[in-house]
């Protein structure tokens, strides 16, 4: 089973380096969020780039969001990741990223689910050229939630993972 | 003398601000139950005694949900010992039971009471007793008294005299919240604080001795499990792999844990054996597998795991490792804990978008809806099986609840400071 889900990693590992491949080869549109297409989300991060180099962390997104019970990257949250890849690759230092789930379903359940979207992030990252040693993954589940309340927009702002 | 009362005194502080935590509210009880007249007891002429015994008493039967206690104000008399009992005044109260009793110092340390269980109905003692505390324990005795009552009456085991695990979270200004593993008496009472951190406390549970406990605690900015020593307070690392380290859970003879790791990529159960630290890998799935519990022989396992597309349970054998789905009803069900018989589970599960706890007969697989609020979890069973302990929200905020296996009888724990969660039974510590 582990040697499957290895080979099924690999694939999806190569079919993104082919896809960002792509992407950086196109023109700058504007990368609207909710674009469904790759191709869109690379290329604006691409042709920001310069303008990335003297900005802090802060300026930059730190916190991706993810849909319900999934921990697949979205169109938006791919965006700001390049943002972020082409300022970490500037740098050597550690990449902590924390996974975190809204609090529905079981605590054990919920800290798995962050795991997978923190790791979703790890594996976007070393997919897009950074070192996988430097980066490391926590999840905390649903134990630090960022906002409070029962409603779809807190619970959509606690799916999450932190690039500390 | 004068130190004895100035202790007593403080221990009456102490009690009443700890109750005042946790305060017991009965939702709904059982259609018919039992009325029962627990009548304060008499007690001799200079010994101070802490805390209300007989009260103790009325309170640990009314939440059972099985007793309907009368009220003090309705009495008519109230006898210290059968031969001052008039049955026809608490026949006419429509009172089938009565319990009298005394309290007595003896020496400078040790309570006692001494109790009986009149049969209102029959006009006969069906039960005497003598139970003796030291001077500081008033609530255990009464609680000692409960269970023999509860046992007399029901013919199941009390448990009165157990504790409960659980997990607080105080929002303090800022982004920073304080957790702390709680333990107290069962009814919320004497409650101590048994770790306090800044990061988070998860997943607390009881070895079968109920002498050492084991959590995970995020103190070193990532999860790792420990255990802690009650007694001695000795905390120890258990665990601290790449990865999760969550759901510790001992084995029912306390040589084992169960427990989560992802060291190796995706979630799964391993046991160590607690004495060598040797760890076993139990499942090896590249979907989630977490939430551990043992079945009672030990030989087998209980989980959660999507690797059918949804959380389900599935039973995996220790020595062959075959894996067997346990749940097909809903597209939700997890954290499970088996009924201390082996007959049934209760979980978590989701029915029309909302998590109740539900118990899940082993025999017929029939699914029973427990409770009515959302987001329950963390279902955690008494040792005697009467009723199960679980985490679930109010007024906004994360409050403790129980609820008979039965569904008949509920009740809530609601804390006044910040929200708590993730009960833990313990198991008989008598």
């Amino acid at each position: 089973m582990k040697y499957q889900a290895k080979n099924m990693f690999l694939g999806v590992a190569f079919f993104s380096v082919l896809l960002a491949g792509c992407a950086s080869t196109d023109t700058d549109s504007s990368g609207q969020e909710g674009a469904d297409t790759v191709s869109t989300y690379t290329e604006s991060a691409d042709a920001n780039a310069s303008a990335y180099d003297t900005q802090d962390m802060m300026n930059l997104e730190t916190v991706f969001h993810f849909e319900f019970d999934q921990a697949t990257l979205t169109a938006k949250a791919r965006k700001a990741l390049d943002a972020q890849i082409v300022r970490l690759k500037k740098t050597t230092g550690p990449v902590r990223l924390e996974g975190h789930a809204d609090e529905r379903g079981t605590r054990e359940y919920n800290i798995a689910l962050g795991e997978r979207r923190a790791n979703a992030v790890a594996d976007y990252m070393a997919i897009n050229g950074i070192p996988r040693y430097r980066i490391e993954t926590v999840s905390y589940g649903e134990e630090r939630p960022v906002a409070f309340g029962q409603s779809e927009a807190t619970y959509s702002q606690n799916r999450r993972v932190e690039l500390k | 003398m004068f130190k004895q009362i100035v202790t007593v005194l403080a221990l009456v502080l102490a009690s009443n601000f700890a109750i005042a935590d946790l305060t017991i509210e009965i939702n709904k009880g059982k259609d018919d139950p039992v009325p029962i007249a627990i009548v304060p007891f008499g007690w001799q002429p200079g010994v101070a005694v802490a805390e209300d015994v007989a009260s103790i008493i009325e309170m640990d039967l009314h939440r059972s949900g099985q007793f309907a206690p009368l009220s003090r104000g309705d009495m008519l008399g109230r006898p210290r010992n059968a031969s001052e009992v008039y049955y026809r005044d608490w026949k006419s109260l429509g009172v089938d039971y009565v319990v009298v009793g005394s309290l007595t110092q003896d020496g400078p340390s040790a309570l006692t009471a001494h109790y009986e269980l009149l049969d209102v109905n029959t006009q006969r003692v069906i039960l005497t007793g003598t139970e003796s505390v030291s001077v500081d324990r008033p609530r255990y005795l009464a609680h000692t008294v409960s269970d023999k009552i509860y046992e007399k009456l029901t013919n199941i085991r009390g448990a009165f005299r157990t504790q409960l695990l659980y997990v607080s979270a105080v929002r303090e200004g800022g982004n920073r919240t304080r957790f702390r593993l709680l333990k107290s008496d069962i009814d919320g009472a004497n409650e101590s604080v048994l770790f306090d951190s800044r990061e988070p406390i998860m997943a607390p549970t009881w070895a079968p001795d109920g002498k050492t406990i084991a959590y995970v605690s995020f103190e070193t900015s990532r999860p790792a499990i420990y255990t802690q020593n009650l007694l001695t307070g000795v905390r120890k690392q258990l665990t601290s792999f790449r990865g999760l380290n969550s759901s510790p859970v001992f084995s029912p003879d306390g040589t084992q844990m169960a427990m989560v790791l992802s060291k190796d990529g995706s979630p799964d159960i391993y046991v160590m054996d607690l004495a060598s630290g040797s760890l076993q890998q139990v499942t090896n799935h590249f979907a989630i597998d977490t939430e551990p519990a043992w079945m009672p022989d030990g030989k087998s396992l209980i989980f959660t795991s999507d690797r059918g597309g949804k959380p389900q349970i599935y039973k995996v054998q220790l020595g062959s490792g075959a894996v067997d789905r346990m749940t097909f009803i809903g597209d939700y069900n997890a954290r499970a804990r088996v009924l201390p018989d082996g007959l049934g589970l209760v979980l978590v599960h989701r029915n029309r978008g909302n998590f109740h706890i539900a118990v899940q007969d082993l025999k017929r697989n029939r699914v029973e809806i427990l409770t009515t609020t959302n987001l329950d979890e963390s279902p955690s069973v008494a040792p005697n099986a009467s009723m199960l302990l679980y985490a679930t929200q109010y007024d906004g905020k994360g409050v403790l609840a129980a609820v008979s296996i039965d569904g008949g009888v509920k009740y809530r724990l609601p804390s006044r400071f910040g929200d708590v969660r993730e009960p833990a039974w313990s198991p008989f510590l008598q």
